[in-house]
């Protein structure tokens, strides 16, 4: 897609996400549930009540040969007025060659809480790492 | 630092509950005195939360209400290449305003009920907003003191202990030198102009010097929150400290400016080694923060309007997000 092209035929991995606008309250991906889904409180000033924009997370490949990493977050309807916002909202200098938007809720993380448990089986095992082997040291080009 | 985060655990939890409020308690102080970063699905302390909130939901607040003093002179720009530069600049802040929203949603608000509080009247923005941008020369002296004490205040802010905050910031200080620099630029040509140009960029100069130093909130005395937002490393440095930076550095850059700061009273104290500046008129701060400043009424019903205006726009594209995914599903 053209950086200021039409995003109007999403990047191929967008054409695959679910389109309609979660109904649910969203899971940032960052962590807590934002926003119960329940329409502001509008009454003291008679607007009506509206549907809120779901919640989507944005990934930004700064240049071919990197990654897409996480940028940000922002609201649409859907996955083509995603791209579009996340397009005027994080790659305003040409910040990105592509970009990937994911419903928040479809993100799956692991629990802060189990932090130590979750994460534990790396430790002790220091032999994975080159600087356990120090006998070579002062050997060239090892 | 751990005792001072300690808060008192409610007698109705169950010893279950206390004792996991206990561990959360203890995570969390280590991580504050370890200096690294908080996530939002981490526990955290009810006060650290709401202080939060209230923090970044009033400088999303500050950013999008900040859109208007400014775009109150894009159709006037004295050139198409300054108006693209001050429609860049709003767009920014625009920009400026959805990051932090997101980044206080993390903590559990919706962007929906802040932008009602906003638009209700019952949130705080920056004061700096309430003043009038009454000529051109307003923009230079917008960028060059008002996002000058913006980053100042900004750029600390980065390293602030709750992750998703420090992460919009970096971003924001990113692009906010430009505004600063374009500010400067503004005001450097007018004051290279003709007499009433130069005029001009002193007489805005005049009005904003005061009203930007007042950014930096509250002196130390009379801060009741800073001393808790530093202990959690929110806040890195005292209001009254970052204000003394901040007349230092415009001190130097007023000079190439060829104009003046409206302050008799700046000095540089060898003993304390800071800058001290003249008395602010506090009084009028608090007014204006009260919602008696000469623009608050105006910039409140301006947002209201467009957000109210924007309501079909808004409405519309889920109906044809909903049509399309419904299309979608039949073929």
């Amino acid at each position: 897609m053209a950086p200021h092209g039409n995003p109007e035929a999403p990047a191929s991995a967008a054409s695959e996400i679910n389109r309609e606008a979660p109904k649910v309250a969203a899971t940032n991906a960052e962590g807590t549930t934002t926003a119960p889904a329940s329409g502001p409180d509008v009454a003291s000033h008679g607007a009506k009540e509206e549907t809120p924009w779901s919640l989507w997370e944005v990934f930004v490949r700064s240049s071919r040969g990197l990654s897409h990493v996480h940028a940000g977050s922002l609201h649409a309807p859907d996955a083509a007025m995603a791209l579009r916002n996340a397009r005027d909202l994080y790659t305003r200098r040409n910040e990105g060659v592509s970009i990937w938007v994911v419903p928040a809720e479809a993100i799956s993380s692991s629990d802060p809480d189990s932090k130590g448990s979750f994460f534990e089986s790396p430790q002790g095992k220091d032999y994975r790492h080159a600087t356990y082997y120090t006998k070579s040291e002062g050997v060239k080009h090892l | 630092m751990a005792s001072q985060n300690l808060q008192s655990v409610p007698a109705e939890l169950s010893p279950e509950e206390q004792e996991r409020e206990a561990a959360g308690q203890a995570y969390f102080d280590r991580i504050i005195s370890e200096d690294s970063r908080i996530e939002p699905r981490d526990w955290m302390p009810a006060a650290y939360r709401k202080t939060l909130l209230r923090q970044i939901s009033q400088h999303a607040h500050s950013e999008i209400i900040g859109m208007q003093p400014e775009a109150n002179w894009i159709t006037r720009a004295p050139s198409l290449k300054r108006k693209s530069i001050l429609m860049a600049k709003v767009q920014d802040e625009a920009g400026h305003g959805l990051y932090l929203y997101s980044a206080a949603e993390t903590l559990g608000q919706s962007r929906d009920q802040m932008m009602e509080d906003l638009i209700a009247g019952k949130a705080r923005y920056s004061s700096i907003f309430n003043y009038p941008t009454i000529s051109w020369a307003d923009m230079g002296a917008i960028g060059w003191l008002v996002d000058g004490a913006a980053i100042c205040n900004q750029v600390p802010l980065c390293r602030a202990s709750y992750g998703p905050y420090g992460r919009a910031m970096v971003r924001i200080c990113k692009e906010e030198s430009f505004h600063q620099r374009q500010g400067f630029e503004i005001l450097l040509e007018l004051s290279n102009g003709t007499p009433e140009q130069k005029q001009m960029a002193q007489d805005a100069v005049n009005r904003w010097y005061a009203p930007s130093l007042m950014m930096f909130g509250p002196p130390d005395d009379d801060s009741p929150n800073s001393k808790q937002s530093m202990a959690w490393n929110i806040k890195r440095f005292s209001n009254d400290e970052l204000r003394s930076r901040f007349v230092g550095m415009m001190v130097e850059q007023v000079r190439v400016l060829g104009l003046t700061l409206p302050d008799k009273d700046i000095r540089f104290n060898e003993e304390t080694k800071k800058w001290e500046h003249g008395p602010l008129d506090w009084n009028e701060f608090k007014e204006v923060l009260a919602g008696r400043g000469p623009c608050n009424s105006q910039r409140v019903e301006r947002r209201r309007e467009a957000h109210e205006n924007g309501a079909w726009v808004r409405e519309a594209a889920v109906a044809y997000a909903r049509k399309q995914a419904q299309k979608e599903n039949a073929a």
